[in-house]
C-alpha cells in the first residue's frame, strides 16, 4: 500500500518534474513545479518527516514559489525563448550527457557508501519534538550561523533591489 | 509495506539529473534558478529517504538547513534577476555574454 502511494506520488513529482524543464513560459513552470513540491511533500510524508512535510509546502510551496510568480509577473516577459541556430542541438546532447554522467555518479557514490547498521532508537522519528531537541543542542552552531545567512540574505536581497546599482 | 530505501534514492537521482539538464538546456535565469530549487528537493528528499531508513533525526535537521539555504538563495537570486532586468533588459543568459572572450 505505501510502495504505491509511493509509486503514484514519484510518477507525479517526475512528470511535474519535466514538465518545468520544457515549458516554454516561465509562468507556466513555476505552476509545474508548485505540483511537483505537493508530490515531494507526500513522499515526505510517507518517511515519517512530518514536520519536514509542513515545512516543505509552507516555505517551498508558499514562500519561494510565490516569490517567483512575483517576480515573474513584474518582469512581464513577452518575448518567447529563442535558441541562436545552428547551436542548439549540440548543446542539448550535451546537457543531457552530462546529466546522465552526473546521475551514474550519484548512483555509484550511493552503492559505494559505508553503510552502518542503524541504531536501534524506541524515540519515534520525525516528530517536531525531536527535531526541536536535535537543532538545538547537537546543531546549535550551525541553528546560529543559519540566521545569520538569513540576515546577509535580507541585506543582499535589500542593496540589490535600491534603484541605483551602483 | 514499508517503502525500501533505494526507491527514494533512485527518485533522488532521477529529479536531480532533471534538474541538471534544466539548468543546461533553458535559457531564461528563472527557469535555471528553479531547476536549481528541483535539484535541491531531490538532495532533501534523499536525506530524507536516509534518515527514515536509519531512524536518525539528523537527516531532518539537515533538510531543515538545506531549505534556509534555498531561501537564502531565492532571495538573492531573483533580486539579482530584477536587477539584471533593470540595467540591461533581459533574463535570458545568452545575452549576459560581457564576460565571454
Amino acid at each position: 500500500m505505501q510502495q504505491l502511494f509511493f509509486l503514484a506520488l514519484a510518477a507525479i513529482a517526475l512528470i511535474s518534474g519535466v514538465l518545468v524543464v520544457f515549458q516554454t513560459h516561465p509562468l507556466r513552470s513555476a505552476l509545474w513545479l508548485i505540483v511537483n513540491f505537493f508530490a515531494v511533500a507526500g513522499l515526505y510524508l510517507l518517511a515519517h518527516a512530518e514536520f519536514i512535510a509542513a515545512i516543505q509546502i509552507i516555505v517551498y510551496a508558499g514562500a519561494i514559489m510565490v516569490l517567483f510568480l512575483f517576480v515573474i509577473m513584474l518582469l512581464n516577459l513577452r518575448r518567447p525563448e529563442e535558441a541562436p541556430p545552428g547551436y542548439r542541438l549540440g548543446q542539448k546532447l550535451a546537457a543531457v550527457a552530462l546529466a546522465a554522467l552526473s546521475a551514474v555518479v550519484l548512483v555509484y557514490g550511493f552503492f559505494q557508501a559505508q553503510i552502518p547498521l542503524a541504531k536501534e532508537t524506541t524515540v519515534s522519528v520525525g516528530n517536531t519534538e525531536s527535531i526541536a531537541q536535535s537543532l538545538f543542542t547537537n546543531y546549535l552552531l550551525p541553528f546560529e550561523v543559519t540566521s545569520v545567512l538569513l540576515l546577509v540574505a535580507i541585506v543582499g536581497a535589500v542593496i540589490l533591489s535600491k534603484s541605483k546599482l551602483k | 509495506m514499508v517503502v525500501p530505501l533505494h526507491y527514494y534514492l533512485g527518485l533522488s537521482v532521477a529529479l536531480f539529473a532533471l534538474g541538471v539538464v534544466g539548468v543546461l538546456i533553458r535559457r531564461n535565469i528563472l527557469v535555471i534558478l528553479m531547476c536549481i530549487e528541483m535539484m535541491l528537493n531531490a538532495v532533501n528528499l534523499a536525506f530524507i529517504g536516509f534518515a527514515d531508513a536509519f531512524k536518525a533525526v539528523d537527516g531532518q535537521t539537515f533538510v531543515f538547513f538545506v531549505m534556509t539555504v534555498a531561501a537564502a538563495e531565492v532571495a538573492v537570486g531573483l533580486a539579482l534577476v530584477v536587477a539584471i532586468f533593470r540595467h540591461r533588459a533581459t533574463v535570458y543568459a545568452d545575452d549576459l555574454n560581457i564576460l565571454k572572450w
